[in-house]
């Protein structure tokens, strides 16, 4: 195989992990605030719903995406009200904005179905994207791909070099103490629960208007779920996200050209590849249960009561 | 507390209230009939019409109390055995994928020793779909108990690669030859398929299962050691460990259990209402189990109740497609909504309401009182003492 073959597998990996990237990236942040939200997949779901309908009513999809993120940040506000100001139970909570944003996507989906929409198409970078090969490897993609990094080193620096950031693991790590040196837990907790859903909204976004531009019922096909396992992937640091993303990228396209390299295996096997290797790296992550101990935020997945 | 509802104030509860404990599911479902009241007039249809298209006329007659029945059996199955799990903290929220590998391990059997008319081929059929839900949910259990790996992510990532196996053997090795190159299995004789209980219907005797399950669920969770040990298991970790019960064992009892029923679900549809092994066996029956589980309070007495109760969404969706032409996937809306207030209501369990401002000071508050670490329940789900108060680090 030569190098030119080589060229689209590599661009459609990175296609492939920029809603990882966006999704893990806000889970992140959420769960470093000590909140799980097992509900990615929801959001995802409804935020590609809304793009694909506001994208195909407005023809723009600057505004597509924008609408993405504040429907994934109304799912997330659901959430957060729910395990924040009533205390439920965060596992049960996520798994319930799951299953109302599989039927809620569904529902508002139903015309949707079958109708094709203009795909984003990728920015024209003059000079750059010229240059043979690695123009074609690093300057054709759309906006969203660039701003995936953009939100990853955003990401990275809020968390490790910002007085906000600290703040935030502090609630994460050990929200009493953070209450009794007067940090407002809850609110800071919501703030870090809507940012993940903006980022769910996105990635479910891109996945109708850019990855596959159309609408299909539960489309996401557990990227959610992979977003999640891909968080624990990487210790909770966003660098081995952004790593992480890209492999499973990889491992996604790959059922779309392995039949092109000569490789003859029934293509329901290469499907369940993503499935596969999620298992696979969350058994090499967590065989050591000291890896998570030290890297897990302390509080992950417990409710805080102010007055309790 | 005093930072937030200033009018209506949320006091925790001395203890859990039971009366509450029964009335949230009510709640909920209340709740839910209104939501569906606001659906159906933004949708521009009489929400009268609706509500007796959706709720009422798909169980007005007897074939209709039998689809009702029907539905309501794999829900009743799954979430029993979910349940089992979910008390003690174990999460497998992938029934949809061991219901599947049942549905393929009792396949199996018929379309490997069949076609035959003979009797024993149907328990023995029962028997693989039991084991190839067990065998499917045992991994998760060997990765949880070994290798710390979450059975959340890790059972959910193996429903897509069951229905994917599922449909790699119903377009290749399992394809009915003389099926027009359609993909399913042949279809299953008589004798292959389960015997019905009403006449007139097509319920199977697979509801009965459900029925004995419950009483049996019960049983152990009431009355058995085993079932002990894991209720101690959901409700204080801690005083588990430090009596000795092991978790590993609870961990692989919940799941290899939930695996059981999930697997017996998966059978019971192929061998029943379905009669071959088609692409999609579920509608998610193994996803709305989890609805189910928590709407029943994680009781078999209430799973039976919730299961009838997402039985009757199902049919409504599909009679109000038809009908009215609404989407049926209002369906699945309806069951987001209800397991959502059905966790804001849970809320009374351990608070209640109480009218007015509180004083400027909130001493009192800050307290450390033996009340924080009373019982605490949340979504039905016991868990462990509430995180530290500030007073207590003094």
């Amino acid at each position: 195989m030569t190098a030119e073959a080589l060229i689209p597998v590599l661009q459609s990996t990175v296609i492939a992990a920029t809603p990882l990237i966006y999704a893990a990236l806000g889970e992140l942040v959420a769960e470093r605030a000590g909140v799980l939200n097992l509900g990615v997949e929801g959001m995802m779901l409804v935020g590609a719903v809304t793009a694909f309908a506001v994208g195909l009513g407005s023809d723009s999809h600057a505004l597509a995406f924008v609408s993405a993120a504040v429907a994934g940040m109304a799912m997330a506000l659901l959430f957060a009200f729910l395990t924040l100001t009533l205390q439920t139970n965060q596992v049960a909570t996520g798994l319930a904005l799951t299953l109302f944003g599989v039927g809620l996507s569904a529902f508002v989906g139903r015309g949707y179905a079958g109708t094709p929409l203009p795909g984003l198409k990728p920015l024209e970078i003059p000079v750059l994207g010229d240059i043979p090969v690695a123009g074609m490897l690093l300057f054709h993609y759309d906006v969203i791909v660039y701003l995936s990094l953009v939100l990853f080193v955003a990401v990275q620096c809020f968390l490790t070099r910002t007085r906000a950031g600290l703040k935030m693991r502090a609630v994460g790590e050990a929200p009493d103490v953070a209450h009794a040196i007067g940090h407002p837990v809850i609110r800071i907790r919501y703030l870090a629960v809507l940012f993940g859903g903006a980022t769910a909204g996105i990635a479910g976004g891109y996945m109708s208007t850019a990855v596959t531009p159309m609408w299909v019922e539960g489309m996401t096909a557990g990227r959610g779920w992979i977003a999640l396992a891909l968080v624990v992937f990487a210790t909770w640091k966003p660098v081995r996200v952004l790593v992480g993303a890209y492999l499973f990228g990889g491992v996604t396209v790959m059922q779309l050209y392995a039949q092109g390299f000569g490789i003859s295996v029934p293509s329901q096997f290469l499907s369940m590849l993503p499935y596969a290797a999620t298992i696979v790296v969350l058994v090499v992550i967590c065989r050591d249960a000291k890896t998570i101990l030290l890297n897990q935020p302390a509080s992950l997945g417990r409710s805080f009561h102010p007055d309790a | 507390m005093s930072a937030r509802l200033r009018v209506l104030e949320l006091e925790r509860r001395a203890r859990p209230s039971a009366v509450m404990r029964i009335a949230s599911p009510l709640l909920a479902a209340a709740a839910m009939l209104a939501t569906g009241f606001v659906v159906f007039l933004l949708l521009g249809k009489d929400p009268a019409e609706a509500f007796y298209v959706f709720f009422i006329k798909p169980v007005a007659n007897r074939y209709g109390v039998g689809e009702l029945l029907l539905k309501a059996t794999p829900l009743a199955l799954c979430a029993l055995g979910l349940a089992v799990g979910f008390r003690a903290n174990v999460w497998n929220i992938g029934a949809e994928g061991q219901l599947t590998m049942g549905a393929i391990a009792g396949s199996g059997v018929a379309l490997y020793l069949g076609p035959t008319e003979a009797a024993w081929v149907l328990p023995l059929m029962l028997l693989a779909g039991v084991l190839g839900g067990m065998a499917w949910a045992a991994i998760p259990a060997f990765l949880r108990t070994r290798f710390h790996t979450s059975e959340i992510l890790v059972t959910l990532m193996l429903v897509y690669i069951a229905q994917l196996f599922l449909s790699y053997l119903v377009h290749g090795a399992w394809r009915d030859p003389a099926g027009y190159n359609f993909p399913q299995s042949r279809a299953f004789t008589e004798a292959e398929t389960l015997p019905l209980l009403l006449e007139g219907s097509r319920v199977t005797i697979a509801a009965v299962f459900a029925v004995a399950l419950a009483a049996a669920s019960w049983f152990f969770s009431q009355k058995t050691f085993a079932g002990f040990r894991m209720q101690v298991a959901g409700l204080a970790p801690a005083a588990a460990a430090y009596a000795g019960f092991s978790e590993k064992r609870n961990i692989w009892l919940a799941l290899l259990l939930s695996g059981a029923t999930a697997g017996l679900a998966g059978i019971s549809e192929v061998a029943g209402p379905i009669g071959q092994l088609q692409p999609t066996v579920s509608p998610g029956y193994g996803f709305a189990a989890i609805i189910v589980a928590f709407v029943g309070r994680l009781h078999p007495l209430g799973i039976i109740l919730a299961s009838l109760l997402m039985s009757l969404l199902y049919l409504g969706g599909e009679s109000a497609q038809m009908q009215m032409s609404l989407p049926s996937a209002v369906t699945g809306l309806f069951q987001g909504v209800l397991l959502f207030y059905l966790l804001a209501a849970d809320l009374f369990i351990n608070f209640s309401l109480r009218r007015g401002p509180r004083r400027a000071t909130d001493d009192e508050d800050d307290a450390y009182t033996p009340e924080d670490e009373s019982e605490t329940e949340i979504g039905g789900v016991p868990v462990s003492a509430p995180t530290l108060a500030p007073g207590k680090l003094t």
